[in-house]
């Protein structure tokens, strides 16, 4: 294979990487700018979308049973977040190490409870025929370059979601709301925003967009109890780099992560990608503390 | 004579009579826990006084672990003559790596397994405090730190014994460590670390270190803004932290017979921070306390029913930190409250 | 006496991505000068304060402190030559006893090395008693700072301006949320602070700033509008266009 190539075949592995980090930080991020809260169980969300779209498909089996799955996985994934957010995280909220160790509880729990359901080893979930092709380049610079349909296919709907994520805060009143509560919580509850609505909606919306991209994974490989776990890290340190609550910053920093896992794995394995991407984290925030989009405060502390 | 001060005596020898009080398994799983306090005491300090969570605290556990177990592998082996530790024959390794030479001495093992963990805690904290990353944050890449050093145990099969980790072990500095005789008297030792660790941290926490420590938790701007800075105040406690997980770790090689990367990754990790969360973050005994009850309960449960054990330990880490923030010790000692108890009320007032 | 001004700011402008917090602020305070900033709402007061302790750094100008250029120092560096600032939601150490926070901040040398002793010097705990009774907190000796009153724990965080010896304080709102009984005496305070320290002191209360009687600047709109002695701001048409005669149907 040409040299150029593989390099391209990589970058596009990169964003393909990226795309399904965005899906998974993008509530993590989106909640941690109006709360100040990481929520641990969320990887787990990303599990349960894997699941649902496996169920999905025994019902509605067939070509289009992973569309219908998508909103299958966004609903359900929704609605756990919600129960999470009113059980656990709202109570906590004001201690965000506290939520953290609380919601690593309930990720432990919802791992237990899927192994306890369709076992250790996992379920299959085979992507419909209109994904099984390959983009093949045979001839000149690009030869044997292949993009596969499932890759393209993640890109596209990381795109989608990306695109309505950013109409819905910039164009509508909830977005609104948001980006009010976001900017100075005690003010924009003083002029009638109900905040604790808007924490809930967003936090929904957050683990509703996690779901989804568990569909998105159970396409890629087999979903276990832990699938979300091998995901989630690389997610939180998305959330690092891009900045407190930044749409603009999660993306950057997702693109970023993935590129650099995608590149750095020509060179050396799996394992060693993970110590220098780390490795990469700490020396950005040498450069660049506070994340890629930099969002002032005027609060002593936080 | 005081309650407290009797509850004390009665603890001190209590433990140092435990090898001939109790079964040998029971002193094996006693010592072990023993050795996990020290961890757990590390993250009294760091997060309970401090305000610093640190999901990692494996790392430094398997620093210290790992350090002392490369001289138990080494026991016993002609280098000289080309001998190398079974599963790097297996591994078809055709030389000891370099960095494996100097474990060979038993001092310098025991060196590496307080300094190592040190070093490589201070340098962390430092670059990541230095540029004011904190709370949330740090826990994060402390998690993803747990992770990276976990995996690259696992694949670095050839160096580190992979997933399997480092076990085996017959002899230190020439003394045999399988016997029952030996088994109380690293008992003791343990016990004793612990005892002695206990009363140094009594004592750090009670000088102005300690206040300083928990005025940079409640502000940590209000007290740089009062001219102090608070970086090295987090360091060193993070660096202690470091320090005491590696003897934790180290010891608990010793009872078990084994470290591997199973001991040390995310879960494990932050399976520490449950310890001291039951048994109080604020309180030095607590973190003791907490340890041995939740691991003696995790003995008992994952015996009887396995898979009931995450679903109990999930449980725990909701209920803990939801209701009983004090932990156990909370409820026989008034504490003082961190900033994130009060803010609630403060609000309230405002 | 020196002459020599404490503190002065040259020309310093604040820019937060485009919007003008301060735009060409110059100002100038004399040693033991106590000194009002008033403003309405958004005139860039706290955002002065910010600049002058290094939270914010001006985008352009320069802070001379004793004649020395401070702008680009780290903040405790800044406390550390004499400049202690009491933020606007009193910044006290919730977990530590009113006498720790006192003694905190009354820690001479700063190093930490130098922290794993038990007991504070003699002298810092004289100093920190002897405010304690300033600020009126005796009897509040061994409370948690967390669970004061408010107005108690504005007190009590003057107090620890005041206990780092440095000399010039800032003291930004310092009668936010007080009663009128409280306020007095936080302007008695205030005064008695006044010739032991230099005291820049920002409020929106006029009768507290009348209280205090003191050489005033009105910040708006991130720019100075006038300065002049309480009367002479009072009798002033275009301070009371775009700040008094709002103040006073508040008021009323």
């Amino acid at each position: 294979m040409h040299e150029t190539a593989f390099l391209i075949g990589q970058i596009f592995n990169g964003f393909s990487v990226a795309s399904l980090f965005i899906m998974a930080a993008l509530g993590l991020a989106l909640s941690f700018g109006l709360m100040r809260v990481i929520n641990m169980a969320h990887g787990e969300m990303l599990m349960l979308g894997g699941y649902l779209a496996y169920l999905t498909l025994l019902v509605v089996p067939g070509p289009l049973g992973i569309l219908v799955a998508m909103p299958v996985a966004f609903i359900g994934a929704a609605l756990l977040g919600a129960v999470l957010e009113l059980t656990v995280i709202h109570r906590l909220s004001a201690r965000p190490l506290d939520t953290l160790l609380a919601t690593w509880g309930v990720s432990l729990i919802l791992q237990q409870a899927a192994r306890n359901l369709f076992g250790a080893i996992g379920v299959q979930v085979v992507a419909p025929s209109w994904l099984n092709h390959t983009i093949s380049f045979s001839t000149g610079i690009l030869s044997g370059l292949t993009l596969p349909d499932t890759r393209l296919f993640i890109l596209a709907v990381a795109a989608l979601i990306l695109g309505g994520v950013a109409l819905l805060i910039n164009k509508t009143r909830l977005g609104l709301y948001v980006r009010a509560v976001n900017q100075d919580r005690p003010i924009a509850a003083a002029l009638g925003v109900n905040a604790r609505l808007i924490d809930l909606c967003v936090f929904a919306l957050g683990t509703g967009v996690a779901g989804l991209a568990g569909v998105i994974l159970a396409l890629l490989g087999p979903v276990t109890p832990t699938v979300g776990q091998s995901y989630i890290v690389p997610a939180f340190l998305v959330v690092i780099l891009g900045g407190l609550g930044s749409l603009v910053g999660t993306t950057i920093a997702s693109i970023m992560v993935g590129l650099f896992t995608a590149l750095i794995e020509i060179y050396v394995d799996v394992s060693v990608a993970q110590v220098l991407l780390l490795a990469f984290v700490i020396l950005f925030i040498q450069i660049r503390p506070q994340g890629v989009i930099a969002v002032r405060s005027r609060a002593l502390e936080g | 004579m005081k309650p407290a001060s009797l509850i004390t005596i009665l603890t001190l020898a209590l433990g140092a009579a435990a090898p001939w009080l109790i079964s040998s398994y029971e002193l094996s799983l006693l010592g072990r826990f023993l050795a996990f306090s020290l961890v757990a005491l590390g993250i009294m300090l760091t997060w309970g006084e401090g305000g610093i969570l640190s999901l990692g605290q494996g790392v430094f556990f398997g620093l210290g672990g790992y350090a002392l177990a490369m001289n138990l592998k080494l026991a016993g082996l002609n280098l000289a003559n080309g001998d190398m530790p079974d599963f790097m024959q297996w591994s078809g390794v055709s030389a000891l790596p370099g960095f494996w030479y100097p474990f060979a001495n038993p001092w310098f093992s025991l060196v590496c397994v307080v300094l190592v963990p040190g070093i490589f805690a201070a340098a962390f904290s430092w670059l990541v405090f230095r540029r004011r990353i904190g709370g949330v944050y740090f826990a994060l890449i402390t998690q993803a730190l747990a992770l990276a050093f976990a995996t690259l145990l696992v694949s670095e099969q050839a160096f580190t014994g992979g997933f399997n980790g480092l076990t085996d072990f017959s002899t230190f500095a020439g003394h045999d460590i399988t016997s029952q005789g030996a088994a109380r008297v690293i008992y003791l030792i343990t016990f004793l670390l612990v005892v002695a660790s206990y009363f140094f941290l009594r004592w750090l926490l009670g000088t102005r270190f300690g206040t300083m420590l928990r005025a940079t938790r409640d502000g940590e701007n209000r007290v740089r803004f009062l001219g102090h800075n608070p970086l090295p105040y987090k360091v060193v406690a993070f660096t202690l932290a470091g320090m005491l997980s590696g003897m934790g770790g180290a010891l608990f090689t010793l009872h078990a017979g084994v470290i591997s990367p199973a001991l040390v990754g995310v879960v494990p990790s932050i399976e520490m921070v449950v310890w001291v969360a039951v048994g109080g973050r604020n309180v030095l005994w607590g973190a003791i306390a907490g340890t041995l009850l939740v691991n003696f309960a995790k003995d008992e449960i994952s015996s009887a029913l396995p898979s009931l054990w995450l679903y109990a330990l999930g449980g725990l880490f909701i209920l803990a930190v939801s209701f009983l923030p004090g932990g156990i010790a909370g409820l026989f000692t008034t504490p003082r409250m961190p900033r994130f108890f009060q803010r609630r009320r403060q609000e309230a007032a405002e | 006496m020196n002459t020599a001004p404490l503190l002065t700011l040259e020309n310093v402008t604040v820019d937060f991505d485009g919007f003008k917090a301060l735009t060409d602020v110059s100002l100038s305070l004399a040693p033991q000068d106590l000194r009002v900033l008033i403003g309405p709402n958004g005139a860039g007061k706290s955002t002065l304060c910010d600049t002058i302790i290094g939270r914010v750094r001006p985008t352009s100008g320069r802070i001379l402190f004793k004649n020395q250029p401070i702008t680009a120092l780290p903040e405790q560096d800044i406390v550390r030559r004499g400049i202690c600032r009491k933020f606007q939601t009193p910044g006290v150490l919730p977990s530590l006893s009113v006498m720790e926070n006192l003694l905190v901040s009354a820690r001479k040398n700063r190093a930490w090395w130098l922290a794993f002793s038990s007991s504070p010097p003699a002298a810092e705990q004289e100093r920190a008693e002897e405010i304690l009774e300033t600020i009126g907190l005796t009897d509040r000796r061994e409370t948690l700072a967390g669970s004061l009153a408010h107005g108690e724990k504005q007190w009590l965080e003057i107090g620890m301006v005041v206990a780092t010896d440095a000399e010039l304080l800032l003291l930004d709102e310092p009668t936010a949320g007080m009663g009128p009984q409280d306020t007095q005496r936080t302007a008695d305070l205030i005064l008695s602070l006044v010739g032991r320290h230099a005291v820049l002191v920002i409020d929106h209360d006029m009768s507290f700033v009348e209280a205090l009687n003191g050489y005033t600047t009105v910040l708006h709109q991130g720019q100075i509008l006038r300065e002049g002695t309480v009367s002479e701001i009072r009798a002033d048409a275009a301070v009371e266009a775009v700040y008094l005669g709002r103040a006073k149907e508040d008021v009323a």
